[in-house]
């Protein structure tokens, strides 16, 4: 993150956010959420500045961090997937997805791909379970999930990576 | 339009609930004839642990305090649980009218939706619902005319972890913090966010209590068993030919249920998710009312080909996975369950070993701090009693 940003840039980011949300502790999920979907990781640097601006310790920001799924810390990919692994899904044929996605992206669950373009997670249940199996990609909900349309929505990120880039 | 996630069911009462009825009928009563009025219809907590409404209302409106909070639950993180999904998607009016009756009810001048971030795709849709209330002075300053009664409402957002749905957990997750439950008393109803009194309600509990003041507490209470009133929106899903959003009235059988659904054959009936009960085949005669077995919705039908272990192995693993890990009981205990059935599953767990486990899982109902460590069990237990054979047969064939 620091290649992509100063600090000074990324302190102003957070001011901003603190000024919308407001200077108060209520604030540190949403900053962390946005800074999570901007930047795809929380750097130590991030979580002190964030620390500095609420006017709170950086253990209480890593703290909870460290406590969300979706706020983790460590980098992840610019896409996250994320395969509903409960019950309903799993009837619904998770595995076959799970293997399909393993396949196409060359990793394993919790991990990321070498070009930062995409991580894989398990979740658990997200509320679609009349249609599974379901994952997100981000916010993005996708249901119903078969191993050919797992391959789409990755081929689809990655073109829209590529539009990205272009 | 939000973006819609289609959903097969049957036809919902709400569809037929006219808009802003409820709120008007709200407006023109008093206070105390509010809660009253909640009270006798006997609406109870959709969100799983049955609540009385009313007299969670009532606890609140008696505090004295500057502010208050009336917060909608749209966690919904049980497993096979995605009503509120369908009513947040078609009904946002009328879950809005709901907190805004319960502000009026409470004395409350801000409502907070705290929308599970799986659901962010909902987002823009609630925040164009509320920017549309406010705009026809359903939200905002002297609501529908009614001077010195404010209300606004804002949508927070979770940030995945299944145990910010438990009430204090959840107002710890909005101040900022870990989502850890925190001891009761104080009830959040006394002292809840920012310390201040807060009403925490399911968001169907909410559309209903709309429902109740627009249409009456007869019509209400015609619906359903006497201790259980009113109808329930049902989340079906698993081995059935129509899973999706179903409204019955309470005190419907298990077997009437998976008619409705194409769901008759199955070997079992997971009621009230992860944390619920496992129903085996022969009970499908009970009902599902407070009286019998009480259930947030979650209906998931086990197919006569599947393996009960597996289904109380997935089960765990979501709880390991989701235990916030603060207490004791549910901390060790969750995985000791996990580690018993993976070996009942190959065959080789030691009676003893099951035993003790079989105590821990007693004690975690009664130690735990929150209700996740207090029900984890229920799945665990229900199956080794209801499917003792099944599991024997296996561990003496393996
Ligand atoms: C681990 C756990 C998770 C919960 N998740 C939810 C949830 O997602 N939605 C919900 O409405 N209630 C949930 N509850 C119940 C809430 O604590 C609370 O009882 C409920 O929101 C009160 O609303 P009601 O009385 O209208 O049902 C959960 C409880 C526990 C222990
Ligand atoms: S019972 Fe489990 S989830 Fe609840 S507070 Fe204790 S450790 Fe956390
Ligand atoms: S079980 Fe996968 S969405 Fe509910």
């Amino acid at each position: 993150m620091a290649t992509t940003m100063t600090n000074d840039e990324l302190r102003a980011d957070i001011e901003a956010l603190v000024e919308r949300l407001g200077p108060g502790r209520a604030s540190l999920i949403p900053i962390l959420a946005d800074v999570k979907r901007r930047f795809h990781e929380i750097d130590s640097e991030t979580m002190q500045t964030i620390a500095d601006v609420l006017d709170i310790h950086p253990v209480e920001v890593h703290s909870v961090a460290s406590f969300y799924a979706f706020l983790h810390s460590a980098p992840e990919g610019q896409f996250v997937i994320r395969l509903c692994g409960t019950l309903p899904c799993d009837f619904a044929g998770k595995q076959a997805v799970a293997d399909a996605l393993r396949t196409e992206l060359g990793i394993g669950f919790d991990e990321t791909t070498e070009d930062g373009l995409f991580t894989l997670e398990w979740t658990s249940c997200m509320g679609m379970c009349d249609q599974g199996p379901a994952l997100l990609v981000n916010d993005e909900v996708h249901t119903r999930v078969t191993p050919e349309k797992a391959k789409a929505v990755v081929a689809a990120c990655r073109a829209a990576a590529v539009a990205k880039e272009a | 339009m939000p973006v819609i996630i289609e959903t097969q069911g049957n036809a919902l009462t709400y569809e037929t609930i006219e808009p802003e009825a409820g709120l008007k009928a709200a407006l023109a009563t008093s206070r105390a004839d509010l809660v009253d009025t909640i009270r006798d219809s006997g609406l109870m907590g959709r969100g799983g642990a049955g609540f009385p409404t009313g007299m969670k209302w009532g606890f609140c409106a008696a505090e004295k305090a500057d502010q208050k909070y009336v917060i909608c639950n749209a966690d919904e993180g049980e497993p096979g649980t995605f009503k509120d999904r369908v009513i947040l998607t078609r009904f946002a009016d009328l879950v809005l009218e709901g907190m805004t009756i319960g502000g009026y009810a409470v004395g409350a001048s801000l409502g907070i939706i705290y929308l599970r971030a799986e659901y962010t795709y909902l987002r823009p849709h609630l925040n164009d619902v509320i920017q549309k209330r406010r705009a026809a002075g359903l939200l905002g300053h002297d609501v529908c005319g009614v001077e010195g009664f404010d209300f606004d409402v804002i949508v927070a957002m979770g940030a995945g972890a299944y145990v910010c749905g438990e009430e204090t957990a959840l107002i710890e997750s909005l101040e900022g913090f870990r989502g850890e439950p925190r001891n009761r008393p104080p009830f959040p109803v006394v002292a809840g966010l920012l310390n201040n009194p807060t009403v925490v309600n399911n968001v169907e509990t909410l559309a209903s209590v709309a429902a109740i003041m627009a249409k009456g507490t007869e019509w209400f209470k015609s619906f359903g068993t006497d201790k259980s009133s009113g109808y329930k929106l049902f989340s079906v899903s698993g081995d059935c030919d129509k899973p999706g959003v179903y409204e019955f009235p309470w005190g419907i059988t298990v077997a009437e249920l998976l008619k409705e659904v194409g769901g008759e054959g199955a070997k079992a009936v997971q009621i009230g998710g992860a944390s619920g009960v496992c129903v085996p085949a022969r009970d499908f005669e009970r009902r599902l009312a407070f009286e019998d077995i009480p259930t947030g919705g979650s209906v998931m039908v086990i197919g006569p080909d599947r393996d009960i272990l597996d289904v109380a192995e997935n089960f765990l693993e979501f709880f390991v996975e989701e235990s916030c890990g603060q207490c004791t009981p549910c901390r060790l205990g969750n995985p000791q369950m996990l580690e018993a059935v993976k070996l009942l599953k190959a065959g080789a767990c030691p009676p003893e070993f099951l035993e003790n486990v079989k105590e821990l899982a007693g004690t975690m109902q009664v130690a735990s701090k929150c209700g996740l460590g207090q029900t984890s069990p229920s799945a665990f237990l229900s199956i080794l009693e209801g499917f003792g054979d099944e599991i024997h047969n296996r561990a003496a064939g393996a």
